[in-house]
């Protein structure tokens, strides 16, 4: 992965330094409040309902376990011990005190690890593929592109005041485990006509309260130009966003009111007068790519026969294998999910201590590293096949092996209003009760493929409109209301979920679930997902279900 | 007043005038409005000339008219509208404006690294009390990694 050389490490460290004199001039009353809340949302601090909440960066998921016990270690040490994933592969601190986050970041920063640009109304952190580099279909290794990114973007001298935040993210497969059609832009590595790898760029794609998909703005763009391009969307971006209505200032309705063909023209143009200028190196992609080479595999991985022989032994461990495992590209490897989504605990919500031995895993079996997912999951990447079995077992010990990978209890969930003070509803006991009403795993196999998206309030950050089913709190005279959708898929086959109809009130929100769910099991033919169902008749049978018990 | 320019603190002598105001003997701004209105009689004015500009004006219209301003004022009504950042830099890159640009407006000393990089070189301060502090704000980091009007190659090819 990559590494830190002398000139990233001093900004990371003079950051530190700046923002604990910006926290220092804002509890001495030398800084307003207004003066200092985009200085500290620029380091990833929010302040929520009972606390600050530190908001910290994954670059494209990857993590060493340096950095994973550096995080378990930071959690204990200022927090309650346990820590958030996201689905934009950054995790959370949710009960910092203010004036120890520049100590916080101090220790991140000594594991190369930082807050920048998490939160507030500019390029946030560039997020990728969690199988990048080891899936079989790939066009070209994403990583070394978001580390690109990631450099350029970071402390963008121009682009640290936009009108609304942006996100990037980048992908070299076309099955799309990144969300990028609903970034701001959309990197797709391609292959074009003559044989050459370059990116198909998107952008206007965005959740919140009025979810769009993004358009395709180029077809083709050479490496090179990868930095120029970028820096002509985001420059149109800054000067045509709007700043008169933080609803409407993020390039999506940018893209909608102008049109993506003007749109278009304006970025190419001022494409054409930056492309030069901008055009990187050839030697200085060769460089980054270079923190991204495989490891040396072992090639006789494959000749294991304890994999095969184990799962016909355990059930279990079948089970968690066909759930949880994926194959690599390398024979003889595999790779493994961690639930994030134990029945007990909140989605994505991960301790102190579990950490500490996922490090200790990583160490043992995969090449020292975790990468974190859309999905508020993690993931080792390289593990032998032969080492799956004692991964395993050691992984039921710590509630890490729950095999429910891509089911419905693989929910995606928000802090909602137990935490965040932009919540009109809770999601975390919500998603417990369902937790709990579909605890039996023949069933939810049964159910197949199904992602369950769930957010406090329609800022979306669980991105309910591309759930198969989306599940929104918002708040009716001061009680808690459930709006629901269907059909919606961030995935290739991107698409907004369809409303059913009036919200529901909390009491009644799994028994929907349940009876959404009985009708698609009438419904679908033969091994038909959810989503194809749902597809297939539209939301009517299931609308008819759901206000008919009501 | 005080302002900063080029990292120093130093006495300003521009005057800042409204479009109603009457015209004035030595250094003035004005707005673009005037600057289109009233341009051939502002041209001949004795003393120096300077424009203002905000994030909304439409910057390539006094393109071919630049030579005639020693000053642009880029304005900022909160520190949170970040539109005259590029202003600053195409100023500097695209159209070659070699005077001096200063930022006005609702101006703290965590955006003078950013506007620096940006080819803006003066500054009026929000808060003139502190402009000793805000010099150290000029060295909060030793490199960056873009191409700037401060630092024109990326710090891959400069150092790596």
């Amino acid at each position: 992965m990559y590494q830190y050389d002398k000139y990233d490490q001093a900004m990371i460290d003079q950051r530190v330094a700046q923002y604990r004199d910006q926290t220092r001039r804002y509890l001495a009353g030398e800084l307003t409040e207004d003066q200092f809340r985009p200085l500290r949302l620029m380091n990833g601090l929010y302040v929520q309902i009972h606390a600050p909440m530190l908001r910290v960066a994954i670059p494209y998921g990857l993590m060493s376990t340096k950095q994973v016990r550096k995080i378990a270690e930071v959690s204990r040490k200022y927090d309650k011990g346990y820590v958030h994933f996201t689905t934009r592969q950054n995790f959370q601190l949710n009960w910092p005190a203010l004036e120890t986050v520049p100590d916080i970041l101090a220790e991140l920063a000594s594991v190369q690890m930082h807050a920048i640009q998490s939160s507030g109304n500019c390029i946030r952190n560039t997020t990728s593929d969690q199988l990048a580099g080891i899936c079989k279909d790939e066009v070209e290794d994403p990583r070394p592109y978001g580390e690109i990114i990631r450099q350029w973007s970071t402390f963008h001298p121009e682009f640290a005041y936009l009108p609304r935040k942006f996100k990037i993210a980048v992908i070299g497969n076309t099955e799309d485990r990144a969300a990028t059609k609903l970034h701001d832009i959309g990197l797709h590595l391609v292959k074009n006509k003559e044989g050459e790898v370059g990116f198909e760029v998107l952008v206007g794609g965005g959740l919140g309260r009025t979810p769009i998909l993004g358009q395709q703005i180029r077809p083709f763009l050479e490496k090179k130009d990868l930095l120029s391009y970028l820096e002509a969307i985001l420059r149109v971006y800054n000067r045509l966003g709007r700043r008169d209505n933080k609803y409407k200032a993020r390039i999506k309705i940018t893209v909608r009111e102008h049109g993506i063909n003007h749109i278009r023209e304006l970025v190419e143009a001022e494409w054409v007068e930056i492309r030069d200028q901008l055009a990187l190196d050839d030697k200085e992609i060769e460089r980054v790519k270079g923190f991204f080479t495989e490891p040396e595999y072992d090639t006789n991985a494959a000749d294991d026969a304890s994999f095969a022989k184990m799962q016909s032994e355990d059930a279990n461990f079948a089970r968690w294998v066909k759930q949880n495992v994926v194959d690599h590209k390398m024979p003889g490897y595999k790779a493994a999910y961690l639930s994030l989504k134990a029945p007990l605990s909140p989605p994505g919500d991960v301790t102190s201590d579990q950490l500490d031995v996922i490090a200790d895993l990583a160490d043992e079996f995969n090449l020292g590293e975790v990468r974190s997912t859309h999905d508020q999951n993690l993931l080792f990447s390289d593990v032998k096949q032969g080492d799956l079995y004692a991964l395993w077992l050691r992984l039921e010990v710590e509630s890490l092996a729950t095999p429910n990978i891509g089911t419905l209890t693989d929910m995606i969930c928000c802090p909602g209003l137990d935490f965040c003070g932009l919540a009109n509803a809770t999601s975390i006991p919500l998603a417990k009760d369902i937790n709990e009403k579909f605890s039996d795993l023949d069933y939810l196999y049964d159910l197949g493929d199904l992602k369950v998206k769930m957010s406090g309030c329609m800022n979306g950050c669980a991105h309910q409109s591309v759930g198969h089913i989306g599940i929104l709190g918002v708040d009716k005279k001061g009680e808690e209301w459930y709006q629901f959708t269907l059909g919606g898929s961030s995935e290739a086959d991107a698409s907004l979920g369809k409303r059913l109809g009036r919200a529901i009130p909390k009491d009644q929100v799994v028994d929907t679930v349940t009876t959404l769910l009985d009708t698609y099991v009438e419904l679908r033919q033969e091994a038909e997902p959810f989503l194809s169902t749902v597809r297939r008749v539209g939301i009517d049978p299931f609308k008819e279900r759901v206000y008919a018990d009501h | 007043m005080q302002i900063i320019k080029d990292k120093e603190i130093v006495e300003d002598n521009w005057l800042h005038l409204d479009d109603e105001a009457e015209l004035a003997a030595g250094n003035i701004t004005v707005s673009i409005a005037r600057w289109q209105e009233q341009h051939e009689t502002l041209a001949n004015h004795e003393g120096g000339l300077g424009l203002r500009l905000a994030g909304d004006d439409p910057l390539e219209e006094i393109v071919p008219d630049l030579d005639n301003f020693s000053l642009i004022v880029l304005t900022f009504p909160a520190f949170t509208d970040g539109r005259c950042y590029s202003f600053a830099r195409l100023l500097r890159d695209r159209y070659g404006y070699k005077g001096e640009i200063r930022a006005q407006g609702d101006i703290l000393h965590d955006q003078l690294f950013y506007m620096t990089q940006c080819g803006i070189n003066s500054f009026e301060m929000a808060n003139p009390n502190r402009m000793a502090d805000a010099l150290a704000a000029f060295d909060d980091f030793s490199e960056s990694y873009q191409t700037t009007v401060a630092k024109p190659a990326p710090l891959y090819r400069r150092l790596r």
